[in-house]
């Protein structure tokens, strides 16, 4: 039918665009009841007591609980388990996490109390009314700080509050490839905290039929079968095959909503205890101090290299601030997500890779877009940037002298990846061309002679997307496999429901995996129907994270049409007294016939009816027409890409202007060039983002400054000019697609090739290295200082 | 002490006794089912609450049921016209101007008004005027085109 490789419009879009998107917050059921949650405003305090008996009395509030009811369990209400953290490396200590605190409270916002009212605006009066007399205790925030010597304990049974330390890579051999060096680049830096920030905040309902025993939970969850498996093994104890989790349509998730969260199971355990429907939606201030935060990195990295620009070797030591807890995958986000790519685009013969995984008072760190991956690049793609410039060569010819050549692959890099299919000199030869890179240098050093702060930034960088197989992520720490799982039905009229383990929250799984199944059994799209985000309807699947959609769960597709190919085939082998091997499955029309006889075909429709019909199947063929797959990939896949920015400093305010954004990413193939697109420009925009704007700030005492959007900066439209975009193809062999990831690329290249471009601006001014975020403020400070005389 | 107020919505008149602290947003969602305008935040920035108040694009969260009284309001469901998407609705889908959805009901009524009167706005104009609201997903570009489009519509 040829869908694939084609921008069709999205079929997901009329029901958004008429305010029908079904999101939970927009929920209502009869006789539901509203929580609100009472948090602690402290860092880190211990929990004196709690008064709630005003709360309780007044009109409309039906039930306030603290974090002791939820752990002992009431009357209607069993007692409810700690948070499991689902990847675990060995050795790592891992936090007890109460959905409410109970003893002391480890960041602000940690929940102490919950009250359940007849409407929100009650339960928010009643929540002012609860007094908690907290004992407040020494606060640690930073990361490299809090591993000192004489350190305040967040845990006293977490020594220098490092809950891992996590190590990659030939240590020997990078000290030798340092000390054998003709140059070493050193940089220590900081890669900020960062909030997600998806438009919609959190939610959740819960539905309770005590008589029947199931419970239902609707929540803004990327994966509600991994939610469904935490609730039912470790946190609510509802059994599995009577918890029904439904996350429908999903505003954003950025990775945000991957995780278990408190909530999660506060508000089933409130249904269950007041016996009604119960619904919780976070305010956004909420969301700045309970949505899992990203980043968060205090770096020193060392790159050694031949006199001639050649890398010799990499070593990179990172203290990961964890925050309070644990959160669901938080230790792979600094680890196997992170280290495993630290060789980007390049052949860099020695690689050493340390982690400390270290708990503080702030709110928890986990997977935000990119997750590991953006550290990765940006402290390598400024290691290189900063060995162009002492080695005097101009940025892309050194990154072009250590690419990986094309032959090469597969490569096996020295940090356990092996990158599956890449042409990286193409890359950047479609990045230079596009952007007319050698014209804009010239421009640039017609602008410095007038005195203007022009900057041209550059990376190359390489991401690890759609995990996997199972056997090798449990290995590094996985509680669970990353395949994915698709049932394709086929119904006896001929239309099809796909149901997808996969999850979607914009990335228009409706439209792009339609297209897929359309094209595999000859359909027109509108015959197919994409079903997912409801455990009650589809197989266990582990949900969209880690670009993993179409290589995994679309491929899951690939292979259920495949079967149903197969019996349909044989089907009409059968009816048409023909040999299997002797039919002839016309993908594009959607019939079956025997070679050389078009003429005397059957239709998919047909077929279908037969295999309902059942009278006259080949012998011992069952009949129906379905098909379920879980697919395991055999390896990760490995997008690319090269960008090239160009901005401008005003150098009386420090206020960066981007002039242009010419970017290339090569994702594989395409199976939908406007969403793949839409997909790179949003991440880049994220990307931008951390460069200029975005920090988590907190105080000393583990407040956050930035705690709303007031004070957290977050892009806007018209801090950018229109996007110059190019995209290479070079096909994936390791899914039947040929796709790679193209959620996070844009992400994972833009934060380094911005803050690139702001540094190349300043060259001039003998500035090395400012920490992101690069503020107007810090820009103008920097500027003030190299003119005053001061190195930076 | 909850006060009557009568407020027409999408061409409705609704009469309501309402609490004086009430947001019209929480009207528009909780007491009349119009769940299409959605909320973003609690301090006016993200505008995923936009709505037409009298003609004026105004952020619901910022303003009490009681302050619309008497008034008549637009939301996103309301705006297309006898199962007709207005042709902003249409540029957005068009253009693919959404991914998760959750802004879009509020960039379209901002997008509605920014273009009245002004077919042959500038994307420099465009991408100021939607200042105000934010989008999380699309990077704002097929936002801009969206509206381009829509404005010439």
């Amino acid at each position: 039918m040829g869908y694939v490789g084609k921008s069709v419009k999205r079929v997901e879009d009329p029901r958004f665009i008429q305010g029908r998107g079904k999101y939970v917050a927009n929920l209502q059921l009869p006789g539901m009841a509203y929580a609100a949650i009472k948090r602690s405003p402290y860092a880190h305090a211990e929990i004196i007591s709690i008064n709630t008996e005003k709360a309780q009395n007044l009109e409309g509030v039906v039930a306030v609980f603290t974090g002791r009811d939820l752990m002992e369990g009431t009357r209607l209400s069993g007692p409810c388990g700690t948070l499991p953290c689902g990847f675990v490396p060995p050795n790592t200590k891992v936090p007890t996490h109460h959905p409410l605190a109970v003893e002391k409270v480890n960041h602000v916002g940690d929940g102490v109390a919950v009250v359940v009212a007849e409407s929100a605006y009650i339960a928010y009066d009643a929540l002012d009314m609860i007094e908690v007399d907290y004992k407040p205790l020494p606060t640690v925030v930073d990361a490299k700080a809090a591993t000192k010597e004489g350190a305040s304990l967040v845990y006293a049974d977490i020594p220098n509050n490092t809950s891992f330390f996590w190590t990659l890579g030939d240590k020997e051999a990078t000290k030798k490839a340092l000390a054998e060096a003709d140059h070493v680049v050193e940089l220590d830096l900081i890669n900020q905290r960062l909030i997600p920030n998806a438009i919609e905040p959190r939610a959740a309902v819960a539905q309770w039929d005590k008589f029947t025993g199931e419970m239902t939970l609707w929540t803004t969850s990327q994966n509600p079968h991994i939610i469904r498996l935490l609730l039912s093994g470790f946190t609510l104890g509802v059994p599995e095959n009577k918890l029904r989790v439904v996350s429908p349509d999903v505003g954003g998730g950025f990775g945000s909503k991957m995780f278990h969260y408190p909530e999660e199971v506060i508000v089933p355990w409130l249904a269950r205890a007041v016996d009604r429907p119960v619904k919780w939606v976070a305010s956004r201030s909420e969301s700045y101090v309970t949505d899992a935060q990203g980043r968060d990195h205090v770096t020193n990295c060392k790159l050694a290299l031949k006199s001639d620009g050649t890398f010799t070797g990499l070593w990179v030591s990172t203290w990961a601030n964890m925050g309070a807890y644990l959160s669901t995958f938080a230790p792979l986000i600094p680890t196997a997500l992170y280290i495993t790519l630290f060789s980007g685009l390049y052949k860099i013969p020695a690689i050493w890779g340390e982690t400390w995984g270290v708990i503080t008072n702030t709110v928890p760190v986990d997977a935000y877009r990119g997750a590991g991956r953006p550290e990765a690049s940006y402290q390598l793609e400024r290691l290189v940037d900063l060995a162009a410039r002492e080695l005097n060569m101009d940025v892309v010819e050194i990154r072009r002298k250590n690419l990986i050549p094309e032959n090469e692959f597969p490569y096996q890099t020295p940090v356990a990846m092996i990158y599956d299919s890449g042409n990286y000199q193409k890359l950047f030869d479609k990045v230079e061309e596009l952007a007319g890179y050698q014209e804009m240098r010239k421009e640039q050093a017609k602008a410095r002679q007038e005195g203007r702060l022009v900057g041209i930034g550059v990376s190359g960088c390489i991401e690890a997307s759609a995990p996997g197989p199972s056997p090798v992520v449990t290995s590094l720490g996985s509680a669970i496999g990353l395949y994915e799982s698709g049932i394709v039905r086929v119904h006896p009229t001929g239309q099809v429901s796909v149901f997808t383990g996969s999850h979607a929250h914009g990335q228009g799984h409706e439209t792009t995996f339609a297209q897929v199944v359309a094209d595999e059994l000859g359909l027109p799209m509108e015959a197919i129907q994409i079903v997912h985000g409801d455990t009650d309807r589809i197989p266990f699947g582990t949900g969209t994270y880690g670009s993993r959609s179409a290589a995994i769960g679309a491929s899951a597709l690939v292979r259920c049409a495949e079967k149903i190919r197969e019996k349909v085939t044989r089907i009409a082998a059968h009816q048409l007294e023909a040999d299997f091997e002797d039919m002839v499955y016309d993908k594009d029309n959607g019939i079956i016939y025997v070679k050389g006889s078009p003429d005397k075909s059957k239709t998919f429709a047909e077929i279908a009816f037969t295999s309902y019909y059942a009278a006259n199947l080949p012998a011992g063929m069952e009949p129906g027409m379905e098909a379920t797959t879980y697919y395991d990939p055999s390896n990760f896949t490995f997008p690319n890409s090269a960008h090239i920015v160009q901005v401008e400093i005003d150098k009386h305010t420090g206020a960066v202007t981007i002039q242009r954004y010419i970017a290339v990413d090569d994702v594989g193939k395409t199976i939908n060039p406007m969403i793949v697109d839409g997909q790179i420009v949003g991440g880049i925009v994220q990307g931008v983002g951390q460069a200029l704007w975005e920090h988590g700030v907190y105080d000393a005492n583990g407040q956050l400054l930035s705690g709303s959007l007031m004070n957290y900066a977050l892009p806007r439209a018209d801090h950018f000019p229109k996007m110059e975009i190019g995209r290479t193809e070079t096909p994936s062999p390791h899914n039947p697609l040929g796709v790679k990831g193209a959620g996070e690329m844009g992400t994972i290249a833009a934060t380094v090739t911005v803050a690139n471009a702001v540094m190349d601006a300043l060259e001039p001014l003998g500035i090395r290295h400012i920490d992101m975020p690069l503020t107007a403020e810090k820009i103008w400070q920097a500027i003030q200082s190299s003119q005053n005389g001061g190195a930076n | 002490m909850n006060v009557p107020v009568s407020i027409t919505v999408n061409g409705v008149q609704h009469r309501r006794d309402v609490e004086p602290r009430l947001l019209l947003v929480h009207f528009l969602r909780d007491m009349l089912g119009l769940t299409g305008t959605n909320i973003g935040c609690d301090t006016s920035q993200c505008g995923a609450c936009t709505v037409h108040l009298d003609g004026m694009s105004v952020k619901s969260c910022t303003v009490l049921a009681v302050q619309a009284d008497g008034s008549s309001v637009t939301t996103i469901e309301g705006l297309a016209q006898n199962g007709k998407l207005h042709p902003m609705q249409h540029a957005f889908w068009e253009n693919h101007g959404l991914q998760c959805g959750y802004c879009t009901p509020g960039m379209i009524m901002a997008a509605v008004k920014l273009v009245e009167n002004n077919p042959n706005i500038s994307e420099e104009e465009i991408r100021h005027g939607l200042e105000g609201n934010l989008c999380r997903c699309t990077g704002y570009e097929n936002i801009v085109k969206s509206v381009k489009a829509g404005a010439g519509g």
